[in-house]
């Protein structure tokens, strides 16, 4: 989906424009295509409710044509973050945040991203475990109080938050993997919590299949889905595909969120997902941050996709 | 005398370019495999048992060769290569950890011809 895929009309985006200074807002309640309604009802619970924001695939190191400069663009999406109106209680970076897994990009990652001033809870992506050690480096620096390969939750505001590590021990032929040991673990972590209790759920790999030809999906997500069936309120937010793209079923709202380093083609619209090299004054379209709300007694949250320029 | 040690040198001569021969398997097998567009082509390649298999990463996304308990390769950003040689016949399916979607098979042949049956 595209930003021109909803309905706001030209003076709604304008005064959107206006709110966010920048750029057009890219806002879904639910993943359904907001109206101008909603953006104010968005924006009102930003101003009053809980916030946090959610960063991906920064790929640190890449220096490709499709964007030669991924550091300088993570440095507008970090300038971004610090200048909304209001600050988010904290931010989650769903992975590749490197793109080789070498110290350095780590460093500049991190040193990058710490100019936010926010607590960051960290998922790698199969680009942060390519390391000698297939996946030392990570933990040694995003792994402190996780399980396994790096999973772990934590609780915020009333919502349950289980980050999840779906790019490990993949299989030939097979998509993103979660594996048995994470799998019992998760079912332990809600066992026993209300079933009113709002959960987000957030990994690399999206959990639900988006286009299995290039692998974007996750082989038993469905058995994690399952386990979280009797939640009234679950979100799940991905990267890995750097594009926007989103699906309700039942009380789940699937998510994926812009890369901040460069994009990548729509399903089964290029030979492969390989990165997508735009016209120099197209790319910050296609590049961004999300912004994610909860409020009080609202079933769903509420996603705004804020790209790096309109 | 003189034609003595010409007939021995001959020989010397003769030995030394067998066994230089014989250190020298013939590097016409060698093979490659190109990773581009999130494919290896080709997908399936035969070679005879000694063959040295190089793979180079032509796309802008890293990428890695990986046969379960016969070999893996480091990750390969683009432009890098990766060689193994294979000298027990069989046959070698393998992938990319990265994007496992990303599949292909080596099958060696024995030096003789005969296929040996899948490992």
């Amino acid at each position: 989906m595209t930003d021109r895929d909803e309905g706001l009309n030209r003076r709604k985006v304008l005064e959107c424009m206006t709110w966010a200074g920048t750029g057009v807002l890219w806002t879904v309640a639910g993943g359904v295509p907001a109206s101008l309604g909603i953006i104010d009802e968005a924006v009102a619970a930003q101003q009053k409710g809980f916030t946090f924001l959610q960063i991906s695939d920064s790929h640190m190191g890449f220096d490709k044509p499709a964007n030669p400069n991924a550091k300088g663009t993570l440095e507008e999406a970090i300038a971004r973050v610090r200048a909304l109106p209001v600050k988010p209680s904290f931010m989650i970076h769903t992975g590749d945040i490197s793109h080789l897994s070498k110290p350095s990009e780590f460093d500049d990652a991190d040193r990058i991203i710490s100019e936010a001033k926010l607590d960051v809870h960290y998922v790698p992506g199969e680009h942060d475990l390519i390391d000698d050690e297939r996946g030392k480096l990570y933990l040694e620096r995003y792994g402190r109080g996780t399980k396994g390969a790096g999973w772990y939750s934590f609780d915020a505001d009333g919502v349950h938050f289980i980050g999840l590590v779906n790019v490990v021990d993949l299989k030939a032929g097979g998509l993103g993997n979660l594996g048995n040991e994470q799998l019992e673990w998760l079912e332990d972590d809600v066992k026993g919590r209300s079933s009113s209790q709002p959960i987000v759920v957030f990994a690399h790999i999206p959990l639900w299949t988006v286009y299995p030809d290039w692998g974007w999906g996750t082989e038993d997500g469905a058995r994690a889905l399952g386990y979280l069936k009797k939640f009234g309120s679950v979100t799940v937010l991905n990267g890995h595909i750097h594009q926007v793209m989103q699906k309700v079923e039942g009380n789940i709202t699937f998510h994926t969120a812009r890369s901040t380093a460069f994009p990548q083609p729509a399903p089964g619209s290029a030979p492969s997902p390989g990165p997508m090299k735009v016209p120099e004054d197209k790319l910050r379209s296609m590049l961004g941050i999300a912004s994610v709300t909860f409020k009080q007694n609202e079933q769903r949250l509420a996603i705004i996709d804020t790209p790096l320029q309109s | 005398m003189s034609k003595m040690k010409s007939l021995r040198d001959v020989v010397v001569a003769g030995v030394a370019a067998f066994l230089l021969l014989a250190a020298t398997p013939a590097r016409a097998e060698d093979a490659t495999v190109k990773i581009g567009n999130f494919t290896f082509g080709p997908q399936e390649l035969k070679v005879k048992s000694g063959t040295t298999v190089t793979w180079t990463n032509e796309d802008d996304i890293p990428h890695t060769v990986v046969s379960p308990n016969n070999y893996r390769s480091k990750v390969l950003d683009a432009d890098a290569t990766y060689s193994f040689t294979f000298t027990t016949p069989g046959t070698y399916k393998y992938f990319c950890s990265l994007h496992p979607h990303m599949t292909g098979t080596i099958v060696v042949e024995a030096a003789t011809g005969s296929v040996a049956p899948p490992q």
